[in-house]
């Protein structure tokens, strides 16, 4: 049964470490940034949540000790993970892209991101 | 085997952080460099997990919580900033 354990520790650890590889040099090789966004955000995130699982499984199943703060932790970056994506894309198309080239939004406003102070005024 | 795992594993990471330093150096555009660090945290948590792992430390996991945390912070504020021009407005 031991043996059983370590195999699936060793799966996850090593799957782990292949997907924070890939996502690195996903953000190296990449063509354009918002598709170089994709690559650090899922599977990066991904990696980590597997060696913080690999980790959980070590202190219940060796060691024979529950540990809490994985937990903690994997809940907190699959958190954040895509609000810190969302901000980098807001900060792109506020920079780099104009109005023209983005598609129609439906609602009464335009892409809030693009909107100047003044409308924003005048619409509160 | 746990071990020879765990080392490749650092390894990988490793390589990782190496990848996205090179990334912060040479970078494009503002939000790549911001993107890059973002990354250089989330890899930075690995290591120190892995690292509690090897040498079976349970100390180490509330430093890899604070790190978690703080990069979250210094990530919006600089989108924020990228955005806007001041952080706290």
């Amino acid at each position: 049964m031991e043996q059983f354990y370590e195999i699936l520790i060793v799966i996850f650890l090593v799957v782990s470490g292949v997907f924070g590889l890939v996502g690195s040099f996903g953000l190296v090789k990449l063509a354009d940034p918002m598709s170089r966004l994709h690559a650090p955000t899922k599977a990066t995130t991904l990696g980590v949540g597997g060696v913080l699982i690999a980790s959980m499984l070590h202190s219940i199943l060796i060691e024979g000790h529950l540990s809490m703060h994985e937990l903690l932790i994997t809940l907190f970056l699959l958190l954040t993970a895509p609000i810190t994506a969302h901000f980098i894309a807001k900060a792109y198309i506020h920079r780099h892209v104009t109005p023209e080239e983005l598609p129609d939004p439906g609602g009464d406003h335009g892409w809030a991101t693009l909107q100047k102070d003044d409308d924003e005024n005048e619409v509160s | 085997m746990i071990d020879i795992a765990i080392h490749f594993t650092f390894g990988c990471f490793c390589a990782a952080m190496i990848l996205t330093l090179w990334k912060i150096l040479r970078a494009e555009g503002v939000g790549d460099r911001v993107l890059a660090l973002d990354t250089m945290v989330i890899n930075v948590i690995a290591l120190i997990v892995l690292y509690g792992m090897r040498f079976n430390t349970q100390m180490i996991f509330e430093s890899a919580l604070i790190i978690s945390m703080f990069g979250f912070v210094s990530t919006v504020a600089y989108a924020r900033f990228m955005l806007r021009g001041n952080i706290i407005e």
